[in-house]
């Protein structure tokens, strides 16, 4: 954390409002991506984890089993994708 | 020590010059150009094989007839059922625009995906809440389709002040929402992704020392291509599909 508030004091010091703001955009944009990317990481492992042994188990059910799968690390995926996209406007926008 | 990497700014990976009619509504750009091309290849594709009609399928006919049944298999009877039939012809043809559009991600001289622009898979996504909540309102009439909607049944009678605000939410802005961000992110993270690790390629072709890091790099990228094809293809399915499963709640809306 302090390299990044001396990173933001530095460009306060220049005295230039726009750096400062890029400056906080650029390094709050890795941590918005890095919390955003835990849950659904877990999620997804979990998920598809219970899927493969779902599908081990009863192998006759795999299609069913694997639609389901797709259906679920879509629907938990969403959450790491919008964290992605806060990432892209703060860094760039 | 420097790389002496300069990573293109965002606007040069996913804004493209307009080939004519700048600043007029006809300009036309890279992206138009492959949202046409995705359009039209599989309407030719299409065309080719029906202008045969063969009953033992060759060549492009089997394309195009495993396309067809890769959709009845996997999403419609798998989301909806049977009577999910006669939605074949707007999932196919989405299933189809999208992992064109997708597909061109790895084409060289084109390597972008049209549904990397928010506008494409945004329109997609107004289509599939204008499409679910038209069926349910055509099928059951809109007071039933609202209140099963709004008011899942055997909740107590104060829950609902806390549970159709949320269902409102999630059935009617989040859902269209959530459809057009994961398209949108996907094909965008994949192309950064295989924008980073080109620009890293091209700064290591170098005589230092670096170069040695040259090989793990390409490794990288080649892998990423594969990936990307994989990606484009999930998409296009998962979009198709969830669109599969709104359309079914929408029609059969007590499961």
């Amino acid at each position: 954390m302090s390299a990044v508030s001396t990173a933001i004091e530095l460009a306060v010091e220049a005295s230039d409002a726009d750096a400062a703001k890029a400056t906080a955009g650029a390094s709050s944009a890795g941590f918005a991506y890095g919390l955003a990317a835990i849950g659904p990481g877990i999620g997804i492992g979990y998920l598809v984890g219970q899927a493969v042994q779902a599908m081990a188990r009863q192998p006759e059910s795999a299609g069913q089993v694997q639609t389901t799968m797709f259906l679920g690390i879509a629907f938990t995926e969403a959450l790491a994708l919008i964290g992605f996209v806060v990432f892209i406007l703060l860094k760039f926008a | 020590m420097t790389l002496a990497i300069e990573f293109p700014p965002i606007e040069n990976l996913v804004e493209w010059p307009n080939y004519f009619g700048d600043g007029t509504i006809f300009a036309f750009n890279k992206i138009a150009l492959i949202s046409f091309l995705a359009m039209a290849i599989p309407s030719v594709i299409f065309f080719l094989a029906k202008s045969k009609g063969e009953l033992i399928p060759r060549g492009v006919q089997n394309l195009a007839e495993m396309t067809v049944e890769f959709v009845e298999k996997q999403v419609i009877l798998q989301a909806i059922g049977p009577d999910g039939m006669r939605y074949l012809p707007m999932l196919l043809s989405m299933f189809l625009f999208i992992f064109f559009g997708n597909i061109f991600e790895v084409i060289p001289t084109f390597q972008m995906p049209a549904n990397a622009r928010m506008a494409n898979p945004a329109f997609l996504a107004l289509i599939v809440l204008v499409t679910f909540v038209g069926v349910g309102v055509k099928h059951n009439g809109a007071g039933t389709y609202f209140k099963s909607a709004l008011f899942p049944p055997g909740l107590p009678k104060g829950l609902y002040l806390l549970v159709t605000p949320i269902e409102f939410l999630s059935t009617f802005l989040i859902r269209p929402f959530s459809l057009a961000v994961r398209l949108f992110a996907n094909m965008l993270a994949g192309h950064i992704l295989l924008v980073t690790f080109g620009v890293l390629c091209i700064a290591l072709w170098t005589l230092s020392p670096l170069v040695v890091v040259l090989p793990f790099s390409f490794a990288m990228l080649v892998g990423l291509t594969g990936f990307e094809v994989m990606v484009s293809f999930l998409q296009a399915f998962v979009f198709a599909l969830l669109t599969a499963v709104y359309i079914g709640g929408a029609l059969h809306p007590h499961h």
